[in-house]
């Protein structure tokens, strides 16, 4: 492994994971659209919605993530993917704005009407995103990439059998991951109808995304040769038996309804195919372009795989803290475990009196001398620091006390709380 | 091989250049869109937050039932946030794939690590929304701490890009290609950024504030002026009415390092046709050839605000050739726009304070809060005025003096097409925000008839 392939390598886990998480979220949209009507079809929406509410926008970043970090380490290279690609690319972003969309209006639907409408205004951004995304992934695939900015062809880039192939590919390998998520869902929740309906629709989806992917092949022997050969001939092929393993091992635990471990297989099944891509084509990037030329200079690759690893160190504990929130049921349709404060307080005890409007004043005038009359580099950052120190001191003061609850007189209660911050707020 | 992509770049005579003009207002109509969400980024969490630590120290009811209600706003805000941000980053490759090809290696960290503080905003964020009634209060109020926190390192990184667009450094070019690229020395040892991250900064809170504020200005003109209302408008309005009066101060900084930095875009702010002594300030008007017509001068005031000196020499437009000069009036009339908002903005401000102090209540006037209802939409023209004025006024150039936009913008067809695309879009988007803003604003409020009361 060289540095140069380092940030490659992330953003492929990033690609990964955006293909299990995002995916998982567009694969909901799916399950969504075909839910049909009634009191059924409105539980399997709902069902769908809530299991991602908390997380879509989490995993949605993921996509930005493997942008940044082409565009940083690879800059040519993305230049011309997204000048030549420049149509899929788009219709991707229309669906994005969609979907989010969709998603922001939901809470707000009061009539079954309008939430059949917002819910399949995303089902079907749903549907069209993941399309997009996978058929650009095809151009790059097939090599209909050329370096250079727009100087492939605009649309038998990303509308050719590979192209097409992968986008299938990629909303039915949504929907797939969707199901088995959901339906681990249901049955952690305690929903035996909604388990049996999501596992059906599992076995169904792993069956149907596996036949495509075979079926697959010979498409990409005609069609996108050499990537043919990676895949079953070269380096490629570990990541393509790895699948079909894993997928085959998702289709038998859902079967015999071990769930948990389901969602692992699942995902591995869909990132060996990343991997397994990745593989066939190393070290070619795009055509006429290896991944070595693509490159950027030393400093940045540095800079990017220290930046890259320093923010994993605080992201997958964060990611961790979310998901096991959401999976343990704490953010789930969870009980409440919202209790009174422990000791309530005043506003007077809360903000407390002080010198905090004097401090304020004198914040403010060292902020002018040293922002606006000093003319130095540092007297500028003294007077930003002051200005908003000002803005912090003044704040409480700030707040008129006819809006603020009558505060209690108790002085006790103040000497005894130490946290008890200054300010003459609550003085009626 | 990048040298090929270069070579595309170096030759804007093969590009449409009737599509630069579009692919430049698709990229501004998608800033515009996304700028007032990011401000609620910025500010809305230390809001929400604040209010719920209210209610974490008195336990009075109506502090929780405001931060639920403000979160369901920032919830939506947050998804719209969210989409239009992706449109941004897809923009970069998009629209100006030879400025991303020739210069992503000096420049993409800087969102490399806001993709981080984006992440974090996007974790906590699902974290505190849905854990309001699942976390324990005190659980709770520290998940959206991180979200206070990444909305200030997300605008860092940002404006550190944009600060390096604006003054690059960090590389060197040879033969037109970027080479010797140190990109934390281009992004963070570049010192002409951080007055554009204070200015934005606070605008972030003023039109949070104000916006808020206006809302529940406008509530108590149709006669809603509960406690929860007053509550809900004194929190924002006290922190836009310290900021805004901030802001000018820091406004006039930031002119001064423009000056000190790009002195053709100081030229361009105040229509300075030549470069002379003891320069003026020309208020409204038009420029036209080299100078201001119909303008009222004040003279000396240019020199002495840009160099403190009233004879300094200032820059003119005459210092560069025609051809690398920005369009003059869009920049002046955007910035005496964003200008003369900032000060009616720290006006009401002051008058707020000055009504405070004096007689330790809100204001009572209609006409106040008739100005304030004014005031949040004015807050969002002078934050989209002031994105014109750096942007614009930095044309011709992509990046300062070096990349010229019409060598960075892509050669793909059809920007028609996803311009009026994208228009319709974000129409949807506007009216589609607008209407869950409505509904969440109509829904009953929930609260102990004690606190309800009328005064």
């Amino acid at each position: 492994m060289h540095l140069y392939e380092l940030p490659l390598l992330f953003a492929l886990i990033g690609l990964a994971l955006y293909t299990v998480l995002a995916g998982a979220d567009f694969g909901a949209g799916w399950w969504q659209l075909t839910a049909g009507k009634g009191h059924d079809a409105a539980s399997i929406r709902d069902h769908a919605h809530n299991a991602m509410g908390p997380v879509w926008e989490a995993n949605h970043v993921w996509l930005i993530f493997v942008l940044t970090v082409v565009w940083t380490a690879y800059p040519s290279a993305f230049g011309s993917i997204a000048s030549t690609l420049s149509i899929p690319l788009f219709i991707a972003a229309v669906g994005i704005i969609f979907r989010g969309t969709a998603y922001a209006l939901r809470s707000g639907a009061s009539t079954v009407r309008e939430l059949s409408a917002i819910d399949t205004t995303f089902a079907l951004s749903s549907i069209l995103t993941p399309f997009a995304l996978g058929a650009a992934v095809g151009g790059i695939a097939s090599r209909r990439v050329p370096v250079g900015n727009a100087t492939g062809d605009p649309f038998s880039s990303w509308l050719n059998p590979t192209s097409l192939l992968i986008g299938v590919l990629a909303v039915v390998t949504a929907a797939y991951l969707a199901a088995v998520f959901l339906c681990a869902d249901a049955a952690r929740l305690g929903e035996p109808a909604l388990e049996r309906k999501f596992r059906t629709r599992a076995l169904a989806a792993g069956l149907v995304s596996g036949a495509i992917a075979l079926a697959g092949l010979p498409v990409l022997r005609v069609d996108a040769e050499p990537l043919y050969h990676g895949l079953v001939e070269g380096r490629g092929l570990i990541g393509l038996i790895s699948s079909i393993v894993a997928g085959c091992a998702t289709l038998a635990l859902v079967w015999w309804k071990r769930y948990e471990a389901s969602r692992y297989t699942a995902a591995l099944a869909v990132a060996a195919i990343i991997a397994g891509w990745a593989l066939a084509q190393s070290p070619v990037f795009l055509e006429g372009l290896t991944v070595r030329e693509a490159a950027a200079g030393r400093d940045t690759l540095v800079a990017v795989t220290v930046a890259v690893l320093a923010g994993a160190a605080i992201l997958f504990p964060s990611l961790a803290l979310l998901f096991r929130l959401v999976l343990g049921g704490d953010l789930g349709r969870g009980e409440s475990v919202a209790e009174r404060p422990a000791q309530a307080r005043s506003l007077l005890t809360a903000l407390g009196p002080g010198l905090l409007p004097r401090l304020a004043i004198a914040c403010f005038v060292a902020g002018v001398g040293f922002l606006t009359v000093a003319d130095a580099a540092w007297a500028h950052t003294l007077g930003v620091f002051f200005l908003f120190a000002f803005i912090v001191a003044a704040f409480p003061a700030a707040l008129p006390p006819d809006v603020l609850p009558t505060p209690l007189e108790n002085p006790e209660a103040e000497k005894a709380d130490p946290r008890a911050g200054g300010g003459s707020v609550a003085k009626p | 091989m990048s040298q090929l992509l270069l070579l595309a770049s170096t030759a804007p005579t093969e590009i449409n250049q009737d599509y630069l003009l579009q692919a430049r207002q698709m990229q501004a109509l998608s800033f515009v869109v996304h700028i007032p969400l990011v401000c609620f980024g910025i500010a809305f969490p230390a809001l929400v937050l604040f209010v719920e630590w209210l209610y974490l120290r008195t336990g009075d009811e109506l502090y929780r039932t405001l931060a639920r209600r403000w979160t369901k706003v920032m919830a939506a805000l947050f998804a719209a946030g969210v989409v239009t941000g992706t449109i941004l980053s897809f923009e970069m490759g998009l629209l100006w794939p030879a400025f991303t090809a020739s210069f992503g290696s000096v420049f993409g960290l800087g969102f490399a690590i806001e993709g981080f503080s984006f992440f974090m905003e996007a974790i906590f964020i699902g974290i505190y929304i849905y854990g309001w009634d699942r976390l324990s209060p005190r659980a709770h109020f520290a998940s959206g701490i991180p979200i206070a926190v990444a909305g200030f390192t997300g605008s860092l990184t940002v404006i550190s890009v944009n600060g390096w667009m604006n003054h690059p450094t960090g590389f060197h070019l040879r033969e037109g290609k970027a080479v010797d690229v140190h990109p934390l020395q281009a992004l963070f040892g570049n010192s002409y950024f951080w007055h554009e991250l204070v200015h934005m900064y606070l605008a972030g809170y003023m039109v949070t504030g104000f916006l808020v504020a206006a809302a529940y200005a406008a509530a108590r003109l149709r006669g809603r002026w509960g406690r929860y209302e007053r509550t809900a408008l004194a929190i924002p309005l006290a922190v836009a009415a310290l900021c805004a009066p901030v802001q000018v101060l820091v406004g006039d900084w930031n002119g001064r390092e423009v000056a000190r930095a790009q002195p053709t875009k100081l030229a361009a702010f105040e229509g300075l046709g030549e470069t002379r002594r003891g320069a003026p300030v020309h208020l409204l008007g038009w420029y036209r050839d080299g100078r201001v017509d119909y303008g009222i001068p004040i003279p000396r005031l240019l020199s002495l605000l840009a160099y403190h000196d009233p004879n300094a020499r200032v820059a003119g437009l005459d210092a560069v050739r025609a051809d690398e000069r920005p369009p003059v009036n869009v920049v002046r009339i955007a910035f005496q726009t964003m200008v003369g908002i900032g000060t009616m903005l720290a006006v009401l401000g002051l008058a707020f304070l000055a009504v405070r102090w004096r007689r330790k209540r809100l204001p009572e006037s209609r006409w106040f809060y008739g100005a304030l209802v004014l005031a949040g939409p004015l807050s969002v023209v002078a934050l989209i005025c002031g994105w014109v004025t750096t942007e614009v006024g930095r044309q011709p150039w992509v990046v300062y003096r070096v990349m010229r936009t019409s060598e960075a913008v892509t050669g793909a067809g059809g920007i028609p097409v996803g311009y009026a695309t994208l228009a319709l879009v974000y129409l949807a988007l506007a009216l589609a925000v607008a209407w869950i803003l409505r509904r969440l604003a109509r829904a009953p409020l929930d609260l102990a008839p004690v606190t309800a009361e009328e005064p």
